[in-house]
C-alpha cells in the first residue's frame, strides 16, 4: 500500500469535508488567478499603449531626459538621420526592430486669437506613416483597434490637438468634439468707450475671422536661438489623450512643421529617435547593442538610450501597485487556505486517533504517520490547485465573453474587459504551487501532533 | 528461550500530580508456542502489562526482554521496526483500517516489514484462507460482521510471522458463540504456526484454553499456573 494511495482513500473517506476544503482552495485559486489575470491585462494594456505612443526605446541627446524639456532646441540630435540609418542597418538590431522614427518634443503657447484665448502646450512632431505603423504594435494580442492618426494624408500645417486643448481654445464646435462644455464668458465690466483713434487702429489690425468650419491655432515656440517663432496651424481633429493633464496640453504635428518651429531655416534636428521593437523582451538585448553603437559608430554625438519604463514612470508605478495588491491578496488567501486545510487535517487527526495508535503499534514509524498526513494535505493541495486553475480558466473565459468594456488608464477608447489567465503559465504554475505548498505547510503541525502521540493513549481514544 | 522475560517491572501513572502505581515488581516469563492468558479484575493492570510486553509503553523500572532483545534500550524507530517484525496485535475493537480492503489490511504489516510483493500476495491469500474469510478478500471492514473482522485482525496479526501475538480482550465485543469460535481459531493458529499468544481476559472460556494462566491483582502477579509442560524437556 503506497502512502499516497492510502492518503487518497482517507481523503475520500470524508467526502463532504474534503470537498469543502477543496472548495475553499478553488475559490482562493480563482480569486488569485482572476485578479492576477485582470491586473496582468491592465499592465499589458498600459505597456501596449506606451509602446504604441513612444516605442520601447528612445535615443536622446545626453541629459535631454533630465534637462531637455526646458530647452528642446539645445538638446536635439543634429545628425538624427545618420543615427536612424546606423540603427536600421545594424545586423544585430535590424531583426528586432518594428519601427525606427525621429520625433520632436517641444513646448509653446497655442492660441485661438479669434476667440482671444491661449494656453501652454506640449507639442510632438511625428512622422505620420511611422506612427501609424507603431499603432499596429500589439504583441499581446489585446482586443484593441487603434485607428490611423488623424494627421494621415494632411498638409504640413495640420495638427491634432487634445480634447482639453480644443475645449480651452474654444475649438470644440468646429472640431465637433462631443460632450465638450462651452465656456461662459463673464460680462465685460462697463467703462468708458475707447478713444476713436484707438478703435480705428484696432479695426485696421483685426484679421478676418476664420471660416466657421475651420479650426486654426497659432502656435508660439522659442526657436534654437531663443527667439519666438509663430506658426498658424490647422487643427484637423481633437482626440482624447487618456490623462487629463496631457489631454489639456497635447498638440501633435508633422515632424517638418515642428522642425520649422524649432530650427527655422537651419538644419533640422530631432529630440529623439524612437525605436519600437517586435517584442518587449528584446529590450535588454537592444539596449546592449545600442550601447555598443553609441560607443563606436555613433560616438560623434553625446547620446543615451532610455526605455519606455523610464520615460513613463507611471507604468512602473502601476506595475508595482498591482504587484503589491496581488501579493497582498495571495498572502490573505494563502492564510485562509492555511487555516482551512490545517483545520481539516486537525479534525482528521482527532477522528483517526485510534487508527494512528493501531498503525504505530503495527510498526509504522513516527515519520510514516507524518508522511501519511502530509501526503493527504499534498493531495488536497494538488487537487485543489488543479481544480482552482481549471475553474479560474472557466471564469476568465466567461468574463472575456460577456462583452463588458472599461477604459484603462492612458487609453483613449474603452476596451473589452478581459482577464488574462490562459497563457500566463508562470502565474498559473505559481498559484498552483503556492496552494499545494500552503496545504502541505498547514498539515505540518497536525501531522507532527499525530506522530508524537503516545501509542497507548491513541489506542484508548474513542 | 522465553519469548518474553520481565524482571522487576514497575509502572506508575502520574494523574493530576498523583502517582498511581499500575504494576509493581512484576517478574514474568512468557514461554514460546504457548497460549498465555493474563487474567484479573478490571483495573488490575492486565492491559498495562500487555502494553509493556507489546513495546507500546515504557516501564518505569525493571527490565523487559522480548524475542531476545532488551527493548527498553531501543530508540523509537528501532522499536517500531521491532514491533513490525516480532509482535502482532489483536484489539478488542478489531482496529482494522476502514479504507483498506480485507486483503489490504492483512497485507499492510507485510509492507511495514518490507516483504516483497510476490511474497505478500501469497502470504495474504494463505492467511485469509486459514482464518476462513478468503471469499471476503475484496470487502471492506465495514461490510463484515464482528466475528469476520476479528478473523481479519487475527490474519493481520499473524501476517509478518511474529514470535508473539498480543490480544487485549479479543472476545469482549463478540457474542459468546462467535467469541468461542475466535478463541478456537486463535488456538488453532497458535498451534499451527508455533507462535506465542498472550491474552488479557477475564472470560472463563478463554482462561480454560490457556497453557499458562497468569492471575494479576492490584498490579501484582497473584499466581502463575503452568498447565502445559515446557517444550524440550524444560519444566
Amino acid at each position: 500500500m503506497r502512502t499516497l494511495s492510502l492518503a487518497l482513500r482517507n481523503l475520500l473517506r470524508n467526502r463532504r469535508r474534503s470537498l469543502t476544503t477543496l472548495l475553499a482552495m478553488v475559490i482562493g485559486a480563482v480569486t488569485i488567478l482572476v485578479f492576477g489575470g485582470y491586473s496582468r491585462n491592465i499592465v499589458l494594456s498600459l505597456q501596449t499603449s506606451y509602446v504604441m505612443r513612444g516605442g520601447h526605446l528612445q535615443i536622446q541627446r545626453k541629459d535631454y531626459f533630465l534637462f531637455g524639456s526646458g530647452n528642446p532646441a539645445a538638446y536635439g540630435i543634429a545628425d538624427y538621420q545618420h543615427v536612424i540609418d546606423v540603427v536600421g542597418r545594424d545586423p544585430v538590431l535590424a531583426p528586432m526592430l518594428a519601427v525606427v522614427t525621429p520625433s520632436i518634443s517641444l513646448g509653446g503657447i497655442a492660441g485661438n486669437f479669434a476667440a482671444g484665448v491661449s494656453r501652454t502646450i506640449l507639442g510632438a512632431g511625428l512622422v505620420v506613416a511611422d506612427r501609424n505603423r507603431m499603432r499596429q504594435w500589439n504583441e499581446y494580442e489585446l482586443p484593441i483597434n487603434v485607428p490611423p492618426s488623424a494627421l494621415t494624408g494632411t498638409a504640413d500645417d495640420a495638427v491634432v490637438i487634445g480634447n482639453g486643448v480644443a475645449r480651452v481654445l474654444e475649438l470644440c464646435e468646429p472640431l465637433a468634439v462631443p460632450n465638450c462644455p462651452r465656456h461662459v464668458k463673464a460680462q465685460a465690466a462697463a467703462g468708458a468707450d475707447a478713444p476713436a483713434d484707438i478703435t480705428a487702429l484696432a479695426a485696421l489690425e483685426s484679421r478676418p475671422a476664420a471660416a466657421a468650419s475651420e479650426a486654426r491655432i497659432e502656435l508660439l515656440a522659442a526657436n534654437v536661438h531663443g527667439a519666438p517663432n509663430v506658426a498658424s496651424l490647422r487643427a484637423v481633429k481633437a482626440e482624447r489623450q487618456g490623462f487629463k493633464e496631457f489631454d489639456d496640453m497635447f498638440v501633435g504635428m508633422h515632424l517638418a512643421q515642428a522642425q520649422r518651429l524649432l530650427y527655422g531655416s537651419e538644419k533640422p534636428q530631432a529630440t529623439a529617435v524612437v525605436l519600437q521593437l517586435a517584442h518587449t523582451r528584446q529590450i535588454p538585448a537592444a539596449k546592449a547593442r545600442l550601447a555598443e553603437l553609441l560607443a563606436t559608430t555613433l560616438q560623434s554625438e553625446p547620446l543615451e538610450v532610455q526605455d519606455f519604463e523610464v520615460l513613463n514612470p507611471f507604468y512602473g508605478q502601476a506595475v508595482g501597485m498591482f504587484a503589491a495588491i496581488f501579493g497582498f491578496m495571495a498572502v490573505l488567501i494563502g492564510a485562509i487556505v492555511l487555516f482551512t486545510v490545517g483545520n481539516t487535517m486537525s479534525m482528521a487527526v482527532m477522528e483517526r486517533t485510534a487508527e494512528i495508535g493501531t498503525l504505530r503499534a503495527m510498526g509504522l514509524r513516527r515519520s510514516g504517520i507524518r508522511r501519511l498526513f502530509m501526503s493527504e494535505a499534498l493531495l488536497l493541495g494538488l487537487i485543489g490547485a488543479a481544480a482552482g486553475v481549471s475553474a479560474a480558466l472557466c471564469v476568465a473565459w466567461l468574463v472575456n465573453h460577456t462583452g463588458l468594456t472599461w477604459l484603462p488608464p492612458g487609453q483613449v477608447d474603452p476596451v473589452p474587459l478581459t482577464v488574462r489567465v490562459w497563457g500566463e503559465t508562470p502565474m498559473m504554475i505559481g498559484t498552483a504551487a503556492l496552494l499545494a505548498l500552503v496545504a502541505v505547510v498547514s498539515a505540518w503541525w497536525p501531522a507532527r501532533r499525530a506522530a508524537r502521540m503516545l501509542i497507548v493513549d491513541a489506542l484508548r481514544h474513542v | 528461550m522465553n519469548v518474553v522475560s520481565m524482571i522487576q517491572i514497575g509502572k506508575t501513572y502520574h494523574l493530576d500530580a498523583v502517582d498511581v502505581p499500575a504494576l509493581v515488581g512484576i517478574d514474568l516469563e512468557i514461554r514460546p508456542n504457548c497460549f498465555t492468558v493474563i487474567s484479573g479484575p478490571s483495573g488490575s493492570g492486565k492491559t498495562t502489562l500487555l502494553n509493556l510486553i507489546g513495546c507500546i509503553d515504557q516501564a518505569n523500572c525493571g527490565e523487559i526482554i522480548v524475542a531476545g532483545e532488551a527493548v527498553q534500550k531501543l530508540a523509537d524507530d528501532a522499536l517500531s521496526d521491532f514491533r513490525a517484525r516480532h509482535i502482532g496485535f489483536i484489539f478488542q475493537n478489531f482496529n482494522l483500517l476502514p479504507v483498506l480492503t480485507v486483503e489490504e489490511n492483512v497485507e499492510y504489516p507485510l509492507l511495514l516489514a518490507r516483504v516483497p510483493a510476490t511474497g505478500r500476495k501469497l502470504r495474504v491469500a494463505a492467511l485469509l484462507d486459514a482464518v476462513g474469510i478468503a471469499d471476503k478478500a475484496r470487502n471492506f471492514p465495514g461490510q463484515l460482521s464482528g466475528g469476520q473482522r476479528q478473523r481479519v485482525a487475527i490474519a493481520r496479526a499473524l501476517a509478518p510471522s511474529p514470535q508473539l501475538v498480543l490480544a487485549d480482550e479479543p472476545t469482549a465485543n463478540l457474542d459468546s458463540h462467535t467469541g468461542a469460535a475466535i478463541i478456537s481459531l486463535m488456538r488453532e493458529m497458535q498451534r499451527e504456526r508455533h507462535v506465542s499468544f498472550v491474552f488479557s481476559s477475564h472470560d472463563p472460556k478463554v482462561l480454560a484454553e490457556a497453557d499458562d494462566a497468569v492471575m494479576i491483582r492490584d498490579g501484582r502477579i497473584e499466581s502463575i499456573e503452568r498447565r502445559k509442560p515446557r517444550a524440550n524437556g524444560a519444566a
